[in-house]
C-alpha cells in the first residue's frame, strides 16, 4: 500500500535519513522502533511531504507522492496522529473531530463521528468540553479519533504512548489492534518497543537514519540485538 | 521585605524628582541675547514635592494597594453569577442587537452634526477592527501594517475620482477589491513567517505603502494629498448646495426641503452604518463556515491543521485577503467622509490603534471588538478638556485593562459549551 524506496531526507545540509526503504501492506500493523534521534519522526514527516525527500520515492497505491504538497497527500486516504497529540486545545471535542473530517460531507462526518464515539465512549461524554481541559489519555484518544474522521485507509501514529500512564497505554494499544481488525492499515512509530512489537505484524528498527533490522514483530521481540538495545536485556 | 520596600520607594521618589524638577521647575528665559535659567514659583515646587511623596507612599504600600485593587473585581456583582442558558442568552443577544441597530438608524436625526460625524468615524473603526479581527483574532497572524490596506482603499477612490471621475458607489467595491488584492500579494511572502517575524514584515509593508504614497508626487500628490474627493450620491442625487456632476439632481430640491449641510453628514453616517452591519454579518457567517474553523485551527496548531490536509497557503491567504478587503471598504468611506486624504492619515499609529481595539475588545469576539472601537474612538473626544493628557489616559487605560481583563472586554465565547455535572 505504502512503499518507501531508498529515502534520503535533509534538514538543510544535514542528512537525517540515509536511504531508508520501508514497505507497508494493506491490513497490517507495521511498527518502527528506534532510539531518540534515529529519524523516526523524520521518516513520517517525509511521508507527509514536510520536509520532502531529497532522493528516493514515496509511493502510495502505485502513485508517486514524493513531490506532492502536504495538503494533497493528507487528503488521499492517509491520516496521521502527530507526536505530542497536537489537538486544538481551545476547540471543543466535537469541533476537533469535525476538523478531522474537514473535507468530507456532513453525512459522512456524522457517520464517522458515531464510529469514533463507539471506539471511545469517553469522548462522547466530553463532547462539549474544551479539548485542552482533558487528561492526557483522553487527549490522545481525541487525536486518534480526529485522525479517523477523514476515513483513512492508512493511519500513521507517532508515539501514541508518549507521557501516558501504563493503564492508558494498554487501552490505546487495544484500540490500535481493533482498528486493524476493522481492516485499517496501521504504521506505528514507538519508543515503547515491547508493546509496539507485540502488536505488530512486522517491524523495522531504525538507527541513525538507516534501517538496521527488519523482521516479523514476534521475531524482533526475541532477537538478541533488539532485546539488548531496546527491551532492556 | 519592609526595608527593601522602603529603599525601593525612596529610589522611585528620587527618580520622580530627578525627572520632573528640571522639566517643570526650571525655566529658560531670554534676556536680550543671553538665556537665563530661573526657578519657578513655589506652587510648582510644592506640586513636585507632593508628586514625589505620592510616588513614595504608593511604592511603600504597593503590595497592599495592588492587592486591594485586585479585590475590586470581586466586588463586581456579576462575577459570581451563573452563566445564562445558551438559547436564552442567544435570544436576548439578538433582541439587544436589533434594538441597537434601530436606535443607531434613527439617532442621527435627533443629534448634533459633530456627534454624527464622530459616530461615522467610530463606524469606520468598527469596520477596520472587524476586518483585522479576522487576521489577528481568528487566524492568529499578527499584522502591524493593517493601515496599508486602509490606505489602498482610500487612495483607490481618491485617484479614480480625480483621474477618471469614478463615483463613490463604483469605487467602493473597487477599493475593497484592490485592497484585497494587496492583501493577497502581501500574503505570499509572509506565508512561511510566524509571530514576531510576521509582525515585522507587515510593519514594513505598511511603511512601504505610506512612503510610496508620500513620494510618488506626480500621481498621488505626495504629502500634499488629494482633495476634492466627491461625496456619495443617493440614486444620482447630490447633497451639496449646487449640483456638480452632470445629470445629477440635488437632494434638497428633489424632496423640496430646505438645504442643510446636515443631510450629507447623516447620509454618510447611514452608509457607514449599513456597511458596518454588512461587514459584521459577513464575518459572522464566515466564522461559522469551514473557512472560519480552518482559521482557528491554524491559529491553535499549525502542524495539526496541516496533518488534517488543510493547506496552510490557502488558509493564511484567505484570512489576509478578507481582512484587507474590509480595510479597503473602510478606506473608501474615510476618503469620502474627509474629502481630502494625505499619507499623514495612514501612519503606523493607526495600525496600532486598530490592533489595540482588537486586543481590548477580546480577540476573535465581534461584540467585544465593536464595543472597544466605540470606546477607543469616543473616549479621547470626551476627554477633550484634558487634551494634553489624552495619550497618557489612553495608555493608562490600556495598562489597567491588560492587568484586569487580559482576555478583553467581551472575550470570544466558544459556541455550544455546556458543562455537564457527573451523576
Amino acid at each position: 500500500m505504502l512503499i518507501l524506496e531508498d529515502i534520503h531526507t535533509h534538514y538543510g545540509k544535514i542528512e537525517a535519513l540515509h536511504g531508508v526503504s520501508v514497505e507497508i501492506n494493506e491490513g497490517e500493523i507495521v511498527s518502527l522502533i528506534g532510539a531518540n534521534g534515529a529519524g523516526k519522526t523524520t521518516l513520517l514527516m517525509t511521508v507527509c511531504g514536510a520536509p520532502q525527500a531529497s532522493a528516493g520515492r514515496v509511493v502510495l497505491d502505485g502513485r508517486d507522492i514524493t513531490k506532492e504538497p502536504t495538503s494533497q497527500i493528507m487528503r488521499s486516504g492517509i491520516a496521521i496522529v502527530p507526536e505530542g497529540r497536537r489537538i486544538f486545545s481551545g476547540l471543543t471535542v466535537k469541533e476537533n473531530l469535525h476538523m478531522g473530517g474537514f473535507f468530507n460531507t456532513k453525512s459522512e462526518i456524522r457517520k464517522s463521528q458515531e464510529h469514533v464515539y463507539e471506539l471511545f465512549p469517553r469522548l462522547k461524554e466530553r463532547e462539549s468540553q474544551r479539548a485542552g481541559t482533558m487528561s492526557g489519555g483522553e487527549q490522545q484518544m481525541l487525536a486518534i479519533g480526529r485522525a479517523l474522521m477523514s476515513k483513512p485507509r492508512l493511519i500513521i501514529l507517532d508515539e501514541p504512548s508518549l507521557g501516558l500512564a501504563p493503564l492508558i497505554i494498554k487501552q490505546i494499544f487495544e484500540i490500535i489492534g481493533k482498528l486493524r481488525d476493522d481492516g485499517m492499515t496501521v504504521f506505528l512509530v514507538e519508543q515503547n518497543a515491547h508493546q509496539a512489537l507485540n502488536l505488530a505484524d512486522r517491524g523495522y528498527v531504525l538507527e541513525t537514519g538507516r534501517i538496521r533490522l527488519h523482521d516479523t514483530g514476534a521475531n524482533l521481540l526475541v532477537n538478541p540485538q533488539v532485546r539488548e538495545a531496546y527491551l532492556g536485556g | 521585605m519592609a526595608t527593601s520596600n522602603v529603599r525601593h520607594a525612596l529610589f522611585c521618589a528620587i527618580v520622580t524628582i530627578v525627572i520632573s524638577y528640571p522639566i517643570l521647575g526650571l525655566n529658560l528665559e531670554a534676556e536680550g541675547v543671553n538665556i537665563v535659567l530661573t526657578g519657578t514659583d513655589a506652587t510648582t515646587i510644592v506640586a513636585i514635592a507632593c508628586a514625589a511623596l505620592i510616588v513614595f507612599l504608593f511604592q511603600l504600600f504597593r503590595d497592599s494597594v495592588m492587592g486591594k485593587l485586585g479585590a475590586v473585581s470581586d466586588l463586581n456583582p456579576l462575577t459570581g453569577r451563573k452563566p445564562m442558558e445558551q438559547d436564552k442568552r442567544a435570544k436576548l443577544e439578538s433582541w439587544v442587537l436589533t434594538g441597537l441597530v434601530v436606535v443607531a438608524l434613527f439617532w442621527p436625526f435627533f443629534s448634533s452634526r459633530g456627534a454624527v460625524d464622530l459616530a461615522t468615524l467610530v463606524l469606520i473603526y468598527v469596520i477596520l477592527a472587524l476586518g483585522l479581527n479576522v487576521v489577528v483574532g481568528l487566524a492568529g497572524l499578527l499584522d502591524l501594517g493593517y493601515v496599508a490596506f486602509y490606505a489602498v482603499g482610500a487612495y483607490t477612490f481618491a485617484l479614480l475620482s480625480q483621474y477618471y471621475g469614478v463615483s463613490f458607489w463604483m469605487a467602493l467595491p473597487l477599493g475593497a477589491l484592490l485592497a484585497g488584492l494587496f492583501g493577497l500579494l502581501l500574503g505570499f511572502p509572509v506565508l512561511r513567517l510566524r509571530g514576531d517575524y510576521l509582525a515585522i514584515v507587515t510593519l514594513g509593508f505598511g511603511e512601504i505603502i505610506r512612503i510610496l504614497l508620500n513620494n510618488w508626487t506626480n500621481v498621488t500628490g505626495g504629502p500634499n494629498g488629494i482633495g476634492g474627493i466627491p461625496d456619495p450620491t443617493l440614486f444620482g442625487m447630490e447633497f451639496g448646495r449646487r449640483v456638480k456632476g452632470e445629470g445629477n439632481t440635488s437632494f434638497h430640491e428633489t424632496f423640496g426641503i430646505a438645504y442643510s449641510g446636515e443631510h450629507k453628514v447623516i447620509f454618510l453616517y447611514l452608509i457607514a452604518l449599513v456597511l458596518a452591519i454588512i461587514t459584521a454579518l459577513i464575518i459572522r457567517r464566515l466564522m461559522k463556515m469551514p473557512v472560519g474553523r480552518a482559521w482557528e485551527a491554524l491559529r491553535e496548531d499549525e502542524i495539526a491543521a496541516r496533518s488534517l490536509g488543510l493547506s496552510r497557503t490557502a488558509v493564511k491567504l484567505s484570512a489576509f485577503t478578507i481582512g484587507a478587503f474590509f480595510a479597503g471598504f473602510a478606506g473608501t468611506i474615510f476618503a469620502s467622509k474627509q474629502g481630502f486624504i494625505s499619507p499623514e492619515s495612514f501612519v503606523f499609529l493607526e495600525s496600532a490603534i486598530v490592533l489595540a481595539i482588537v486586543v481590548l475588545g477580546g480577540m476573535g469576539s465581534q461584540i467585544g471588538v465593536i464595543l472597544a472601537a466605540i470606546a477607543v474612538t469616543i473616549l479621547p473626544e470626551l476627554a477633550r478638556e484634558f487634551s494634553e493628557y489624552r495619550m497618557l489616559i489612553f495608555g493608562a487605560t490600556m495598562v489597567l485593562m491588560m492587568i484586569w481583563r487580559p482576555q478583553g472586554l467581551v472575550p470570544m465565547r466558544r459556541l455550544h459549551i455546556t458543562l455537564k455535572t457527573q451523576e
